[in-house]
């Protein structure tokens, strides 16, 4: 049994590439609970760190400085009553927070954590997600129409015109990255996620500086799209508060509300992972050909055990600077045990880290490999949702016709610029 | 020239009979229960598609009937009612009721009373456009003003609760002067004040002044001419922003405003973005007008000498003053009796909410909210 | 390594229950096409319409043409459908769902789509060399290639299809100005 399961570690394909329903159906259960845990982090974070930015202190009363608050809102969620209006179709109404919920995770199949920490490799996979996660603006779409009532509707109008404007913007500047994977030797280039990863690899250059400035350019492109395909600030006009009440989802109560708002969290992970996977160089970690030495790929390796140790050391000054009234004695406490949890994520990742370098090929270092690609991705996608957070507080909401316009008559026309340029530049350069 | 208010009245309200694919004319009921629409107002939009073919507003979800309640009050009891018109600057509305009463009357307040007025007026009216600023930029979708405005806001509420004990609905002037003398540090906390909220109107400049969304937002959204603003009434802010320099802190100087040197903040194209502007300005300007009152406020009496029982003389006054919000003015008809024999209220925000349906013809459902943020309306004023 | 898992390996892309899903996809299809002309509401007809789409893709998928698949899912499923439910949604419903259904023109269209049946259906009868009696495995990894040279040719070669691809784009333009023509009033 032991072995079994160390086969499946030291595995060097996706399970989907070798036709292991079983391991996949594994990744797919540790994907869905992975995300789910990152919505909530980035519930609570994005409460925090709004507040801050806005001279407050966010949720402070359930558990230490409100770290429970996402469990408990989700539990007032569930026990809530589920409205649906008399005049609502009640059939669309029930089904449309699920086709959003559905499109957002199924795009997680052909991210790659790693070259061979995913689900699936598709070879079509850039193409795959871009169809999946345009499929989500149905669910508001269908909301916004089953709801019966005005201020969803042109919540639902919005957002479809929205998504058909921004898609085709966001789309050209995915194929100016795609165009730069066929920089090589047979000169063929791939849709694979995996295989433009590795194109980068091999190119030894991450394609956001590939070309500069036109990966750069396209980067952008796709950075300003995929806010709008989200339905982020400042191109939240599908649920502007102000103006709409909530818009699509002004009708919807409780757990169905709360299936928007998890599709709504998991698509801006997955739009990023795609950000990330294009340009950024997806699982490799920064200067990976500049310092290639197995020395630098040791101290590399000792960042995610770093990273965790530091957020203890955050937890504990924390724990010390709690009042002393006895009021606090429980969030102390929880506090402390939450911060002992991250020290000892981080001692087991250092110390896979420390035996990883010297086991030659082994299990250990397979795992320690693994914890790398994994971890630089992650780091690089909450890099981005940082950057929605950021922008929220920032920006405000811009009109809707001024949103088409910058997404015909601006960034339409530049990624098609980018798109010949890169095409021109690449036949020149090969 | 004509405003087209009367079109309003005419807005077809009756769903008729479409054809098959042309039925995207939309009647939304903006409010009573709307996020933007600052209280309870409600605004029934025609659209087409997103765009505005008319609006009528329905108010009166506040009306407390406070011009009548004056009729059964005397003129002192009357006094803390004016304080809940427009609450978030209920010291000019005690200011403009108390010189009307002092009017009628004849009585002049204590040269040093006039000057702790003019103090705490202004410095409401700073707290008033600073409520604005926040929930107006929060209308357009910039969250973080908001949270900025409110933290420099509450310094001024804590001058207001230490000089006369409540922070909102103040009561802070009474007829024939002021009834508190200034507490000790008063001046020192004004001056403190004054040095501390100067930097933070930069802040919020930095945050909206040159930033493009906003820029796009709000030029060239909600437009009125001069001549369609004096024609509607519309004064204040919105009235200046149009390029008319009427002010009557400089047109009809009361309290002590003739001896202070400020400017009058105008604009050119009466869009949003001047409204924002001249508001912005007219905060700078009235921390002109705080730093000379408290540095030139004389010392003596604050309190006229004024009989127990207010009985005016039979006669008619109209007095108004430059509320946050425009002009306010008080109409009072006195039969000789201890109660006003009819009172009646020009309220800023009533007659500039007129102008809404000709600002905002034409543009789309997120200018609405822009507009109604602009226009600065006080529904407990609209209603009264 | 685990003698289960080798084997896993060595079998490359090996298609898994290829008729159970073949019979699903194809029940969904027809399942969700019924429910597209029998729906008295346009929008559950439109939903419809969309389970049957993403049924093809799937269908694509099992016929090794991840690109087509790839490709019906974006343009038919998210770009086209998004914008029918946009007109969709406009309309009045209560409205068009008391209408009546079918015009007088109805035998007119059973009589072309049982033409059309037969047509297939000879097709699959008479051409029973086209068709391959099992399916054909094509190496999936190069599908976006293979496509890509059938219609732009490789190096100083024209493609198959060249010619007749940038015709058919050529129409498209066409047809994407006329609309955008008829609907602005002035441009």
């Amino acid at each position: 049994m032991p072995n079994f399961v160390m086969s499946y570690l030291g595995s060097t394909v996706t399970p989907g590439e070798a036709g292991n329903q079983f391991w996949a159906l594994i990744y797919v259960l540790i994907i869905f609970t992975g995300v789910s845990v990152a919505v909530i982090a980035m519930n609570w974070i994005e409460r925090k760190a709004l507040a801050h930015f806005q001279v407050r202190l966010g949720p402070m009363r359930v558990g230490p400085h409100g770290l429970l608050q996402p469990f408990a809102d989700a539990l007032k969620l569930m026990l809530k009553e589920d409205i649906i209006p008399a005049a609502a179709d009640q059939f669309v109404f029930w089904v449309a927070p699920l086709i959003g919920l559905l499109a957002a995770f199924t795009v997680y199949t052909v991210i790659p954590f790693g070259p061979s920490q995913a689900v699936s490799d598709m070879n079509i996979g850039i193409l795959f997600m871009l169809g999946v996660s345009s499929l989500g603006v149905l669910g508001i779409v269908v909301a916004g129409w089953a709801s019966n009532s005005h201020y969803p509707l042109i919540g639902a109008l919005r957002s479809s015109a929205q998504m058909v404007s921004y898609e085709v913007a966001m789309g050209l500047a995915v194929v100016s990255a795609v165009l730069m994977t066929s920089m090589n030797e047979k000169g063929t280039g791939t849709l694979s996620m995996i295989g433009i990863v590795q194109a980068q690899q091999q190119q030894g250059v991450w394609f956001i500086f590939k070309f500069f400035p036109l990966g750069f350019i396209a980067f952008v492109i796709f950075s300003i799209a995929m806010i709008a395909e989200t339905n982020r600030a400042p191109f939240d006009m599908a649920e502007a508060e102000s103006e709409l009440t909530a818009g699509y989802h002004t009708e919807y109560s409780g757990l169905r509300w709360s299936l928007f708002m998890l599709a709504e969290y998991a698509a801006m992970i997955a739009v990023s992972s795609i950000a990330v996977t294009l340009w950024l160089g997806g699982w490799m970690r920064p200067f990976a050909n500049l310092l290639h030495a197995p020395a630098w790929d040791f101290i590399f390796s000792l960042f995610p055990g770093l990273t965790f140790g530091s957020l203890a050391a955050i937890a504990f000054v924390g724990v010390t600077r709690m009042p002393a009234h006895s009021f606090f004695k429980i969030q102390r406490i929880g506090l402390a045990v939450f911060a002992a949890l991250l020290g000892f994520i981080a001692l087991l990742l250092l110390a896979i880290a420390i035996v990883g370098r010297s086991a030659d090929a082994s299990l250990a270092a397979r795992f320690n490999e693994g914890i790398d690609y994994v971890y630089w991705f992650v780091l690089k996608v909450a890099v981005f949702m940082y950057l929605f957070i950021w922008y929220r507080a920032t920006w405000p909401r811009y009109r809707f016709d001024q949103l088409m316009r910058i997404g015909w008559k601006v960034l339409l026309p530049i990624s098609l610029g980018v798109l010949v340029v890169t095409a021109i530049v690449g036949v020149i350069v090969s | 020239m004509s405003p087209r208010t009367n079109d309003s009245a005419n807005l077809d309200l009756e769903t008729r009979e479409k054809p098959y694919l042309d039925s995207n004319e939309l009647i939304i009921n903006m409010g009573p229960q709307h996020p933007a629409t600052h209280g309870v107002l409600r605004v029934i939009l025609k659209l087409d598609g997103e765009k505005v073919l008319g609006t009528e507003c329905v108010i009166g979800y506040l009306h407390r009937g406070v011009e009548k309640i004056a009729e059964n009050r005397t003129y002192t009891m009357f006094n803390p009612y004016v304080d809940r018109m427009d609450y978030v600057a209920a010291v000019s509305n005690g200011l403009g009721y108390c010189e009307a009463v002092e009017k009628l009357m004849n009585v002049e307040a204590p040269a040093r009373a006039k000057y702790i007025r003019v103090i705490l007026t202004e410095l409401n009216r700073i707290a008033s456009h600073q409520l604005w600023l926040g929930t107006h930029a929060l209308d357009i979708g910039a969250m973080t003003p908001l949270f900025y405005t409110f933290r420099d806001r509450e310094e001024i509420l804590k001058i207001f609760e230490k000089y006369c004990g409540a922070r909102l609905t103040t009561h802070a002037f009474r007829i024939g002067g002021c009834q508190y003398e200034t507490y000790a540090g008063f001046e020192k906390d004004v001056k403190n004040f004054l040095s501390f909220v100067a930097p933070k109107i930069d802040e919020y400049e930095t945050l909206l002044t040159t930033n493009r969304i906003w820029l796009e937002r709000t030029k060239n959204v909600g437009v009125i001419s001069a001549a369609d603003a004096i024609a509607l009434g519309v004064t204040g802010p919105v009235l200046r922003a149009s390029g008319v320099k009427w002010d009557l802190r400089k047109a009809q100087p009361y309290a002590a405003y003739s001896e202070f040197d400020f400017e009058i903040p105008i604009g050119t194209n009466g869009d949003t973005y001047d409204r924002y502007l001249v508001r912005m300005a007219e905060i700078r300007q009235s921390l002109r007008i705080i730093e000379q009152a408290v540095n030139g406020i004389p010392e003596g009496p604050i309190m006229a000498k004024v009989p127990k029982v207010i009985k005016p003389p039979v006669g008619e006054i109209y007095h108004s003053i430059e509320a946050p919000k425009g002009e306010l003015g008080y109409f009072i008809v006195s039969d000789g009796s201890t109660q006003p024999y009819r009172l009646r209220v020009r309220p800023p925000s009533f007659v500039n909410l007129q102008a809404l349906d000709v600002m905002v013809r034409g543009l789309l459902v997120a200018d609405v909210v822009a507009v109604i943020g602009t226009l600065d309306i006080v529904l407990g004023e609209v209603d009264r | 390594m685990n003698p289960g898992m080798n084997s896993a390996f060595n079998s490359g892309m090996a298609p898994v229950a290829t008729p159970f899903f073949f019979y699903m996809l194809s029940g969904l299809a027809i399942v969700g096409g019924l429910l597209v002309i029998t729906r008295r509401n346009a929008v559950h007809s439109a939903l419809a319409l969309i389970v049957t789409l993403l049924a093809v893709a799937g269908l694509y998928l099992m016929l090794y043409a991840p690109f087509v698949a790839g490709v019906q899912i974006i343009v038919y499923a998210g770009g086209i459908m998004v914008l029918f439910l946009f007109v969709i949604m406009l309309v009045n419903i209560e409205r068009s769902s008391k209408e009546r259904r079918f015009n007088r023109m109805w035998p007119v269209g059973l009589a072309a789509a049982c033409a059309l049946m037969a047509l297939f259906v000879s097709a699959f009868v008479k051409g029973r060399a086209l068709f391959p009696d099992r399916m054909m495995s094509l190496p999936e990894s190069s599908n976006t290639q293979q496509i890509a040279t059938m219609l732009y040719g490789e190096a100083g070669r024209m493609g198959q299809y060249t010619f007749a691809f940038e015709i058919a784009s050529l129409l498209l333009l066409v047809a994407i100005l006329g609309a955008v023509i008829m609907t602005k009033k002035k441009i």
